[in-house]
C-alpha cells in the first residue's frame, strides 16, 4: 500500500462520509416505504415472484391516493368550502339558456310510500339518497366558485382534474415500467449471469439478524429451485422433434379458438343482461318483489363476475395442453384473464353508450342523447360502475370469510396474516421475477382501454343539460375552446398553431423515431451483454 | 474511543490507515471491539496487539454470527500456525477486506480463497456444493437435491469457464452436450482469473461482499 498525502487520506474519508450519508438518508426514505416489513417477509417466505406482485398492490394504494388527492383539491374542496360555509364563497348557478325545457327535466326516482327495502336497494344501486351526494355526477351542477378576488371555474376544474390524474397515472406507470424493462435487461434469460450471480453474489454479508438470515436462506432456495426448473423445461422444449412442433403448434391453434368462442359466449351474454336490465330497470318499486328488483339491477354484474369466475378455470385448464414453459403459462393465463376482465367493462360501457345514443323515434334530435330513459345519463354510467364495484366487494368478502377461512381453520381476522397463514408456496416452483415489468403492462393496457370510452363520451356524446357542471355546454370537452377564447390574441394564437396539423404532425412524427431509435438502442445494448468478450 | 489505557498509539494508527482500506474511526472501533472479546484482565494495548482470539469467541461477534460462511472467514485471515484464531491484525484486514473502499480485485481475491472450501487453489465441484449448502441453509430439509445440485454445479462450473462470448444460442444447442461430458470425468474447476472475471460481470457482488462494524 503506497503512502498516501493528508489530502488523498481526507479526499477518501469525505467520500466514504458522504456515500454514508446518502445511504443512511435513502434507509430513511425507505422507512417510510408502506408495508416493508410484512412484504419482505412475504419475499422471504415466498420469493421474489409473489414479493412483486405485493409490491404492485403497494403502487397501485399510492396511485389512488394520489388521484384522489388530485380531485379532492380541485374538485371537491371549493364545494365543502362553500358548502359549509368556511371560506365567504357562493355558487354560480347559470341557468340553461336554451329553448327546450325538456332536456332539463330530471325526476328524482323517490316513491311517495317509504319502504325500509328501499333505502338497501338505493344503497346497493347508488340511486334515490345516494344518487344527490358526491359520489355521483349528478352533484356537481354548478358552474363556478365565488371567491372574494376571483370566480373558481368548476367546469374546466373538472375536465383537467380528469385529464390530470389519466395523465399522472400514465406517466408514472410508465416510468415503472422502464426501470423493470432496464431491470430486465441486466437479469435477463441469461443463466450465466444468474447463477453465477445467484451463487458468488448471493449471500448479503451484512445481514445480523438470525431471522432475516432464515429468510434469505429460503429466498435463494426459492429462487436456485425455480431457476433449475425452468431450465429443465427449458431443454426439454429446445429436443423436441418437428412432428411433435408441428402437433403442439396446430393444438395451440385449435385451442386459442376454444379461447376466442368462450370469450365472444361471454360478451354476448353480458351484451344481452345489460339490455334487458336496462330495460327493465325503470319499473316501479313497489310493483317488485324485493329479490326480483335487485336481481335486475345486478344482472349485469353478476353475469360479469361470473363469467370472470367460470373463465378462468377454463383458461387454466386449456393451458396446460399447450405445453409452455411454467412461467409462461402462468403469464399468458393472467393476460388471459386480464383480457376477459377489461374486456367484459367495455362490452358494459359500449351497450349503455349505445342505449344512451339510440333514440326509438328519433327524439335524439332535441338533446342529443335519450333525454327520456337517461335524464342524467353521466350518473347513471357512474351507477352500474358503482354496482360492479359493490357487487365485486361483497363476493370477494364472500369468499374470503366462508370460504377460505374455515377451510384453514384460522384465528387471525387480519386479512394480511391471513395470507402468510393460509398460503402454502406452490409445489411447483416457478420464476416470475420478469412479473413486476409484466403486471405494469397489463395496467397499462388497462389504462388505455379505459381511456378510450372516456375520451368518445366527452367529446362525442353531448352532456346532459339536467345536471352536471356542463349544462351550458354541448359536450363536456367544450370548455377548452371556450376557455381559450377567453385569453388573450396572441396566447390564442399560440394555442391554436400548437395544435394545428401543421404542427401536431411533424411532432408525432419526431416522438415516433426516437422512439423506435430509443428501442434499437436498447436491444443492441442487450446484445451487447449477451455477447461481451472475454 | 475505547477505555483507558486501551488508545493506540498515533504511528500505529497511522501505519494501520497505511496499510488498510479502514479509517481511523474505523480501526480504533475495531480495536475497542476486539480487546471486548478479551478477557477483562488482558486488555491493555500491548496485549491486545500480542493476543490470539480463539475462533468461538470471534464467531460470537453480532456481524459474524448469521453469516453462513462465517468459518471459513476466520480460517482465510487467520495467520496464526494452527490456523483456529485471529490476531488483532488478522481482524484489520479482514474489516479492510470487506469494507466499503477496498477494491474489488481485492474482494474478489479473498471471496475466492472463502469459497475455495478444501484450500486448494481451485474451486472443484465439491467446493460448489458445500458453497451452495451453505447458501440455502443447514438443515437437511433446506437442501437441494442431488440432481438439482448436480445440475446446478454443471451450470456454473462450466460456464464459469467459458471464456468466450457469444453463449446465448450456442450454449442452448449444445447444452446437453455440455451436460453429459462434465458427468464425471470432466471435473470442471474454476480457477481464480475465472472466477474474477465471473465476478466482474456480476452487478450485485459489490455491495454484497461488506462488513461493517
Amino acid at each position: 500500500m503506497k503512502y498516501l498525502s493528508e489530502w488523498d487520506q481526507w479526499k477518501r474519508y469525505s467520500s466514504k462520509s458522504w456515500k454514508r450519508f446518502l445511504e443512511k438518508a435513502h434507509e430513511m426514505t425507505t422507512h417510510l416505504e408502506l408495508w416493508r416489513e410484512d412484504i419482505r417477509s412475504i419475499e422471504g417466505k415466498f420469493g421474489t415472484g409473489i414479493q412483486s406482485y405485493f409490491s404492485f398492490l403497494r403502487f397501485l394504494v399510492l396511485l389512488n391516493l394520489v388521484i384522489f388527492l388530485i380531485i379532492f383539491m380541485l374538485v371537491l374542496l371549493p364545494i365543502f368550502l362553500t358548502k359549509y360555509k368556511i371560506t365567504n364563497s357562493s355558487f354560480v348557478l347559470i341557468p340553461f339558456k336554451d329553448m327546450d325545457i325538456q332536456c332539463t327535466a330530471y325526476p328524482i326516482s323517490s316513491s311517495g310510500l317509504i319502504y325500509f327495502y328501499s333505502y338497501i336497494i338505493d344503497l346497493l344501486s347508488g340511486t334515490g339518497f345516494l344518487e344527490g351526494t358526491s359520489l355521483f355526477y349528478g352533484h356537481y351542477t354548478i358552474d363556478g366558485v365565488k371567491f372574494q378576488n376571483f370566480t373558481y371555474d368548476l367546469p374546466l376544474a373538472y375536465l383537467l382534474s380528469t385529464i390530470a390524474y389519466l395523465a399522472l397515472s400514465l406517466l408514472w406507470i410508465v416510468k415503472r415500467s422502464v426501470e423493470g424493462f432496464k431491470i430486465n435487461l441486466i437479469r435477463s434469460e441469461e443463466h450465466f449471469q444468474s447463477y453465477c450471480n445467484k451463487i458468488f453474489a448471493g449471500w448479503d454479508f451484512c445481514i445480523t439478524n438470525r431471522s432475516t438470515a432464515d429468510l434469505k436462506h429460503s429466498s435463494l432456495r426459492y429462487e436456485l429451485r425455480a431457476d433449475l426448473e425452468e431450465e429443465r423445461i427449458r431443454q426439454k422444449i429446445a429436443e423436441r422433434t418437428s412432428e411433435e412442433t408441428i402437433r403442439i403448434y396446430s393444438l395451440r391453434l385449435f385451442l386459442n379458438c376454444i379461447v376466442l368462442a368462450v370469450l365472444v359466449a361471454c360478451f354476448y351474454a353480458i351484451y344481452i343482461a345489460t339490455i334487458f336490465s336496462q330495460e327493465h330497470m325503470k319499473k316501479e318499486i313497489d310493483k317488485m318483489v324485493f329479490g326480483e328488483n335487485l336481481l335486475i339491477l345486478y344482472l349485469p354484474s353478476i353475469v360479469i363476475t361470473l363469467a370472470n369466475f367460470i373463465t378462468p378455470m377454463i383458461f387454466a385448464k386449456i393451458i396446460h395442453y399447450e405445453d409452455y414453459s411454467p412461467g409462461f403459462e402462468i403469464r399468458l393465463t393472467i393476460l388471459r384473464c386480464v383480457f376477459m376482465r377489461l374486456a367484459t367493462i367495455c362490452v358494459l360501457v359500449f351497450t349503455l353508450g349505445s342505449k344512451i345514443t339510440s333514440c326509438d323515434n328519433g327524439t335524439c334530435e332535441l338533446c342529443g342523447y335519450n333525454q327520456k330513459l337517461y335524464p342524467c345519463w353521466e350518473t347513471q354510467v357512474g351507477q352500474e360502475m358503482y354496482k360492479l364495484m359493490i357487487f365485486d366487494f361483497i363476493i370477494i368478502l364472500a369468499v374470503t370469510l366462508f370460504v377460505d377461512f374455515p377451510r384453514k381453520q384460522l384465528q387471525a381476522v387480519n386479512l394480511r396474516l391471513s395470507l402468510l397463514y393460509t398460503c402454502r408456496p406452490s409445489p411447483r416452483q416457478f420464476r416470475a421475477s420478469n412479473s413486476n415489468f409484466f403486471f405494469l403492462l397489463v395496467l397499462l393496457i388497462g389504462l388505455c382501454l379505459a381511456i378510450i370510452p372516456l375520451t368518445i363520451s366527452m367529446s362525442r356524446i353531448p352532456s346532459s343539460k339536467a345536471c352536471g357542471p356542463f349544462t351550458n355546454f354541448n359536450t363536456t370537452w367544450e370548455v377548452i375552446p371556450r376557455t381559450v377564447s377567453t385569453f388573450p390574441s396572441s396566447l390564442q394564437s399560440l394555442v391554436h398553431g400548437i395544435t394545428s396539423e401543421a404542427f401536431a404532425v411533424p411532432f408525432f412524427m419526431i416522438i415516433c423515431r426516437d422512439k423506435r431509435y430509443l428501442i434499437q438502442k436498447l436491444t443492441e445494448a442487450q446484445g451487447d451483454m449477451r455477447n461481451q468478450p472475454a | 474511543m475505547g477505555g483507558s489505557g486501551s488508545r493506540l498509539s498515533k504511528e500505529l494508527l497511522a501505519e494501520y490507515q497505511d496499510l488498510t482500506f479502514l479509517t481511523k474511526q474505523e480501526i480504533l472501533l475495531a480495536h475497542k471491539r476486539f480487546c471486548e472479546l478479551l478477557p477483562q484482565e488482558h486488555r491493555s494495548v500491548e496485549e491486545s496487539l500480542r493476543a490470539q482470539v480463539p475462533f468461538e469467541q470471534i464467531l460470537s461477534l453480532p456481524e459474524l454470527k448469521a453469516n453462513p460462511f462465517k468459518e471459513r472467514i476466520c480460517r482465510v485471515f487467520s495467520t496464526s500456525p494452527t490456523r483456529d484464531s485471529l490476531s488483532f491484525e488478522d481482524f484489520l484486514d479482514l474489516l479492510s477486506v470487506f469494507s466499503d473502499t477496498a477494491t474489488p480485485d481485492i474482494k474478489s481475491h479473498y471471496a475466492f480463497r472463502i469459497f475455495d472450501f478444501d484450500d486448494d487453489g481451485t474451486l472443484n465441484r465439491e467446493d460448489l456444493s458445500r458453497l451452495v449448502n451453505c447458501l440455502t441453509g443447514e438443515g437437511e430439509d433446506t437442501r437441494l437435491s442431488v440432481s438439482e445440485m448436480k445440475q446446478l454445479v454443471d451450470n456454473v462450473s462450466s460456464r464459469a469457464r467459458e471464456r468466450e462470448g457469444r453463449l446465448g444460442l450456442w450454449l442452448k444447442l449444445s447444452l446437453p452436450q455440455i451436460l453429459e461430458e462434465s458427468d464425471i470425468d470432466r471435473d470442471g474447476t474454476i480457477n481464480l482469473s475465472e472466477f474474477q472475471h465471473v465476478i466482474s460481470r456480476s452487478p450485485d457482488f459489490a455491495s454484497s461482499f461488506k462488513i461493517v462494524l
